[in-house]
Parts: structure tokens; sequence; C-alpha cells
């Protein structure tokens, strides 16, 4: 319990009640072979991102080096060691919205939000991210933001469907 | 439900394949809505949604609705699918939820195939 | 003067035809499905089920579904079930084509009391969604695929490995899993059988190279997906060590309907060396965008041109690329190749997963070579050398190019660096990592020496090496790209050819995309 409230005062993103959801997650998976993957994806789905000192709390809990869950971390594109912002917004770059232009796309939002790929705008409005192939190659180019789709972006209309989002 | 054993597999399938037969249950219309990645991101949703609000709208209960994955023309979507009984099915495209609601009027209510959102017309029986 | 106009009055025409081919529209007779060519020419066995509903077992059961489970786990022995995917001739379905049967005898005999089947749905491919629209229209055919190629080696524990950027897949499958479950299909003593077998869904978490398989495993391991140098094979030592059969998910998805028809009935389908169909994700710059499943042996032009409708008017085709960033471009003179693993590579491509991205004559072959190339550059996990450090550098060799800065022996440099990659690389990623950059340069060698001995980009895609200029003979004062210029750069009058300021032009490139009659260099 001490440990808990360390980590609050360390971090304010790891209130008491998201770390008892993270404790939760824990006790349903340690002891499962290979559960440190699954461990930090729902725990990344609690907490919106895997600040250090989560990593070092779920390391010792699952009686896994610091080192090695970092390593983990590090290497997979899905997780994130810092904040997101409100709204995120995913351009595919996959071959086929490649082909159809989504360079350009993603070329204006980074000048009008003022924000490159794989970082969050200051005002924490919106994170940038390109994405490999969302697999919706029908509908090239494609931008998603949260978790609704948009096919056949262009330039302009991916500013005006950004500035739906406050 | 109970384990399934190779006689049942059997049994269970006659089963089905008689249910899903429109006459037998009662439904006289039947309309998949095909929604994939691709096309619940072409608006296939919203057109799921318009189609059971005007299902509901026309207080008939022979209308059966199921969803599926992916038709298979990706530039075509969103699909549907609609079989009355008796009839070919006809699989219509580029829908919206507007064009869905003039579908369901004309050809699901009157029988009247709306042409110039149809896309191909498919032999088997629903 | 006299050619302006005329390209104004072209423009009017097909205007007025478009429009006649809409009136068309309204008063046609809607044909059947198997009369549009789409439809039509294609030949369903692992798309056959993609109308049904599936998050109904009982819809897949309605379509024969588990009658091959039933069949494997009742009256066949393991080796039967290996002769009949041998007699069938299926091979793996992911790109490199192994034989399927043969894959399965080799973990059969493998000693160990545990083993275990996987199934690779880590489709990470950029362009190429064929397993997703399986996984998405019909779980219970990878699930009953899966049962019987446990059955044939022996195991009692499955994975499926899917991506984390295809939640609806997941979510399908998550459902397929607790259905059968219920039924008994999966679990304990399936069918009465004696034969047990547990299936879970491992979700990845965002790297391509998980897609090798021992990276795969390593990663369901629980750690960083980094392959190793094998042998030992998967079939030996696999996932914790124990024996492990791999497969992906459409050969899993071709597996019952081989057990329910038998072998020879697959093996009547497609050519001499390459069994059953292929699916291919179509895509690019087509009319009809979507999933194709073709005997094997079909070829690449009936496919793009009957199937896919051809390439939008005004455009002309220029290549095809197969197998993504493992794979290479076929350019129009083998358009007449038949899709089979040994005629695709012998032209400089490969079957790969299922990817096939249709190119026009706006696309930058070396800025396509780039894109690859910075997509295996990002996705190297870093183990080894060669691919590390080889991508990172004709990564670089290719950006300078496309900046416009380009010089000689750029290509030979590229092209020294490819071999070594190929050669020395640990994994399948860093292997086949140059290819896309070797089949551009052997079909498009002219569009690299435009690039850096002319400082042209003859596609018109490299905004470093585009002037921002009008043509003003070509202009037909149309006015597209004052209207869409985001930066107010661009001043046009009625009837004046338009004129672009280089102080407030950002190259965003929208008015050259725009432009009706190429006149914008």
């Amino acid at each position: 319990m001490q440990q808990l409230q360390n980590l609050k005062a360390l971090n304010p993103d790891l209130t008491e009640e998201a770390m008892s959801r993270v404790d939760e997650i824990i006790d349903r998976n340690k002891g499962k072979p290979g559960c440190l993957i699954p461990v930090l994806e729902e725990c990344q789905g609690v907490v919106d991102y895997l600040p250090m000192e989560l990593l070092e709390y779920i390391g010792s809990r699952l009686n896994i080096p610091g080192s090695t869950v970092y390593g983990v971390v590090t290497f997979y594109s899905f997780f994130t060691m810092v904040p997101k912002g409100r709204h995120t917004i995913k351009v595919c770059m996959g071959t086929a919205c490649y082909v159809r232009g989504i360079g350009e796309v993603q070329n204006r939002l980074q000048s009008k939000l003022n924000v490159k790929v794989g970082n969050t705008t200051e005002d924490r409005r919106f994170t940038l991210e390109a994405v490999r192939c969302l697999g919706a190659c029908g509908l090239a180019p494609v931008m998603v933001v949260d978790s609704v789709t948009y096919g056949g972006v262009s330039p302009d209309s991916a500013l005006k469907i950004v500035d739906k989002y406050e | 439900m109970a384990r399934l054993t190779a006689d049942g597999l059997l049994k269970l399938k006659e089963k089905v394949k008689n249910e899903n037969a429109l006459s037998k249950d009662g439904y006289t219309v039947k309309i998949t809505v095909h929604l994939g990645t691709c096309g619940i991101a072409a608006g296939g949703d919203v057109v799921y949604e318009a189609l059971k609000e005007e299902i509901e709208e026309s207080k008939r209960d022979d209308i059966k609705v199921v969803i599926s994955g992916c038709a298979g023309m990706c530039s075509s979507e969103p699909n549907v699918t609609i079989g009355r009984i008796g009839e070919d099915a006809v699989i219509y495209r580029d829908l919206d939820a507007e064009k869905m609601r003039k579908i369901f009027q004309g050809h699901v209510l009157g029988g009247e195939i709306l042409n110039e959102y149809a896309m191909a017309r498919i032999k088997e029986p629903v | 003067m006299s050619e302006n106009n005329s390209k104004a009055e072209e423009i009017v025409e097909e205007k007025a035809e478009e429009e006649e081919q809409e009136k068309k529209k309204e008063e046609k007779v809607i044909p059947y499905l198997e009369d549009v060519p789409f439809f039509g020419l294609q030949k369903l066995i692992v798309l056959k089920n993609k109308g049904i509903d599936p998050e109904l077992i009982d819809e897949y059961i309605a379509k024969d579904g588990y009658q091959a489970a039933a069949k494997a786990l009742l009256e066949m022995t393991p080796e039967e079930i290996i002769a009949e995917m041998k007699t069938s001739g299926l091979r793996g379905r992911g790109g490199a084509g192994f034989p399927t049967g043969l894959k399965w005898e080799f973990a059969n005999k493998s000693e160990g009391d545990i083993k275990y089947v996987l199934c690779n749905a880590d489709e990470g491919d950029p362009g190429a969604f064929m397993d997703r629209s399986v996984l998405e229209a019909d779980p219970h055919a990878i699930l009953e695929g899966m049962i019987i190629a446990a059955k044939a080696v022996g195991a009692h524990q499955g994975y499926i490995y899917c991506r984390a950027e295809y939640p609806l897949a997941i979510k399908r499958l998550n459902i397929a899993i607790s259905q059968a479950t219920e039924y008994g299909l999966l679990g304990n003593d399936i069918f009465g059988s004696g034969f047990d077998f547990h299936l879970e869904i491992y979700q990845g978490a965002g790297a391509f190279v998980c897609g090798e398989e021992t990276a795969l495993m390593h990663s369901i391991e629980g750690k960083r997906g980094m392959p190793r140098p094998r042998p030992p094979f998967p079939a030996h030592q696999g996932l914790w060590k124990k024996p492990t059969v791999l497969n992906n998910v459409e050969t899993y998805a071709n597996v019952p309907q081989i057990i329910f028809n038998g072998g020879k009935w697959y093996a009547g389908i497609g050519t001499e060396t390459s069994k059953g169909t292929k699916v291919f994700a179509l895509t690019g710059t087509v009319k009809n965008i979507g999933l194709v499943e073709v005997p094997m042996g079909t070829s690449l032009r009936t496919i793009i041109f009957d199937i896919g409708g051809g390439v939008p008017k005004k455009k002309k085709f220029k290549a095809v690329q197969l197998g993504g960033p493992s794979g290479g471009c076929v350019s129009e003179e083998f358009i007449d190749t038949p899709v089979d693993y040994e005629s695709i590579a012998k032209v400089g491509a490969i079957m790969g997963s299922g990817g096939m991205i249709v190119m026009d004559n706006q696309t930058c072959m070396v800025d396509m070579a780039r894109f690859f190339m910075d997509f295996v550059q990002d996705e190297s996990c870093g183990k080894c050398t060669p691919c590390r450090e080889g991508t990172r550098h004709m990564l670089q060799i290719l950006e300078k190019i496309t900046r416009g800065e380009g010089e000689p022996g750029d290509i030979d440099t590229l092209e020294e660096l490819s071999e070594v990659i190929k050669d020395a690389a640990l994994c399948g990623l860093g292997q086949t990592g140059p290819n896309p950059v070797l089949s551009t340069l052997q079909y498009f060698r002219d569009e690299y020496e435009a690039h850096i001995f002319e400082k042209r980009c003859p596609a018109k895609r490299c905004p470093a090496l585009l002037e921002f200029e009008v043509d003003e003979e070509k202009c037909i004062k149309c006015g597209i790209c004052f209207k869409r210029c985001p930066t107010e750069a661009i001043t046009w009058e009625k009837k004046q050819p338009a004129k672009i300021d280089k102080d407030k032009c950002i190259k965003c490139m929208t008015c050259i995309t725009n432009c009706p009659s190429d006149a914008i260099f």
C-alpha cells in the first residue's frame, strides 16, 4: 500500500482507482506463461499510457526485471510511454493509401496542427500517428480519428474533419 | 447448449437450413448488411441503423435482418443484399442512410427493385 | 492555343460521355452476380461463406461447417490427414509457399508430449487485408482448420496471434471460440472422440517482424519479438521449445474443405506446382477494389483488367506490386504472367500473402522503393547487422535520390548492399527487404537515372525535383489549382493561365495532383 501512495506522488496519472484496476489485471494474469504483453496491453487501456513508474511496478509484481519490461514496451509500437492527446489521429501509411496520396494529407496535418508524426500537440488536443495498414484499403486514403474511420480523405477534407474534434 | 456429436452436427445443419428458408419461419424478406471493417468505415453502420429504424416504423415483423462480413468489392461499399421470398435477391452498392430508406420503401415494401443503386442479382433463393 | 481548346473540348466530351453512362445505368437490366466480371471470374473456396452471419455458429454449421473436423477426429488417423493434405498440394499462403502437409508431417514425427498449433493472423503487409476479411466473415473456418491441424500433429493447445489493429476480427474470433466451446467443438473430448483441443487468442502489439515465425513465438512468450536463426525449426523446437506448427489464416481456411471434399478435388484446381486458389487484396489505382479469389495460374491481366476493371479513365497502368515490402513490382510487359509461386518469382516479385497494388503513371517508382525501404528500416528489429545497418544505408541513399541529391554510383551501391543484405540477414524480413529496390531497378532503371542525372522525377511525385511552375502552353485556364491551393499561392483570372508565387508555395502537391491538363511541372 505504501508503494501505491508513492506512485501517486511520483505520477498523478497513477490514481488509486487506476492502480486498483492495474492490480486486478496483474492478479488475473500472474503466473500465466507469457503474460507480460497482455498485462501491458490492458494496463495501457486503463492509464492511457505506460509511464516508467508503472513499468517498474508491473515488473516487480510479476517478478520480471524492469529492464525486460522496458525492452518489451519499447519494442512494440502499440505501447507508448508518453501521455496522449484528447484525440488520436491516425493516418494510414499502408501502400494503397500511400499510392492514393496519404503522404500529402499527413504533411498538411503536420503543418496545420504544428505537430510531428508520433507527437502530441502542446494543448494536448491531438496526437498524430502514422500507422501501418489498417486493412481498409478499399477506402484509401484512410484516416482514423479516435475510433471513427474516414475514407477517401484529401488534405482539405482532413483539416475539416479534425476541426470537429475539440 | 448441448455438446455436439457427429450425428447431432448433421441434424443441426438440416434444422438450421430449414429454419433459414424464409417460408418456414414466417419471414418473407431477408436483408443482409455487409459489415466488415471496410463496410463499417464506409458508413455501413449508419445504413444499418437507418434500416432498423425503417423496419420499426413499418411495424412489419416478417423482415429478418442479418449481418455478415465483407461482400468482397470494397469500392462499392456499403453493400446490402435484399431477398424477398420467391424472388431473386438483389445486392445494392454505394449506400447511405437516405438511399437505404428509399430502397426499403421501394423494394422491400413495394417490390420494385431500385435499378440505379443495384449492383447485381443473385439467383439462389434466400 | 488550338491544342488547348481541343483539350478543353475533350474534357467536355468526357463529361458528356460520363453522363450518358450514368443514364444507361438507370435504364440497365441488373445483371446476375455471375455475369458481373468482378464476381463471375472468381472461384470461391476460402471466401465461400462470405455472406453468412459470422457471429452465429449455426450459420456456419448450415454450410457443412465442422463436418470436416468430425471426419478428421472420428474417422481419420493423423497419418491419413497428412496424406490428404499432401495429395491436395496446398502450400503455405503466408507467402513462402512451403507445402502444408510436409510441415505437419515434420511436427507429427517430432518427439514430445506437448505440441502447439498456431495461426498467424498478424497480417502486417501494408496494403493487404485478405486475412482480416476472412477472420471477420468466416472465423469458424479458421477454428475448424486448426482443430484438424491439431489432430494431425498431436497438439492440444493452440493460439491465434492476431494484430491489435484488427479489433473487429478479434471480437468475432472471441465470439466464435466461445460458441464453439459451448457446442463442445473446442475443449475436452471433442465429438466424443477423446481428443482435446483448447484455443486462445493472443493479441499482437504492433511489430511487423512478428509475422516471422520465430519472432511470433517469442512474442507469445512475452518477449521482444525478435527472430532467431533456424535450425532448429519450429516443427522441432517452437513455442516454449516444444514442437509447433504455424500456418497463416488463409492456409487454415482451406483445410476444412480439403478434408471434406478430398485432397484430389483440391489438386484439380490450379497449376502443376501451385494448387487451389489464392485470395488477393486488389487495391491501388484500379476501378474495382476488393478481395479477389482466383484459381492459381490466372494471369495478372485477368485479375487487374477483367476482374478489377482496369485503371480508371485518364490514367495509365504502369506496374503492379505484389508481396509488399518483401516483394516486387511487375511491369506491363509481364502482365500476362500467371499467378503461381514459380512464375511470379521468375519475373522478380513474390506471391507474398496476397497484397496486389496497381500503380499508374503518377506513381514514382523511386519513391515507391523509398517507401518500402522506410517500412523495412522502421520495422527492422535490430538484431542482425546486415538488416539494421544495411537497410538504413539503403534508405539514406534512396532519400538522397528523391531529394535530388543523387550521385553517379548510387545505383551500384544500392545493388551491392541489396546482395549483401539478401545473403546475410537473419530472417525473412531482411532477406527480402531489398526486393522492392531490385525489382524497380530491373524495370524502371531509367527513372532512377532521371532522378540522379537529370534531377527530374518523371512521375512528378518528388516535390524536391519539381519547379512548381505553370506550362502556359498546356494550361487550359480552368482555375482548379487556384481554387484548391491551401496557401493562396496561385493567382488566376478567367481566360488567363495560372501563376504560382514560389514564396507562398509550400510544395503540398495539391495543384499538381488536381491539374486536369498536366500543366504544372
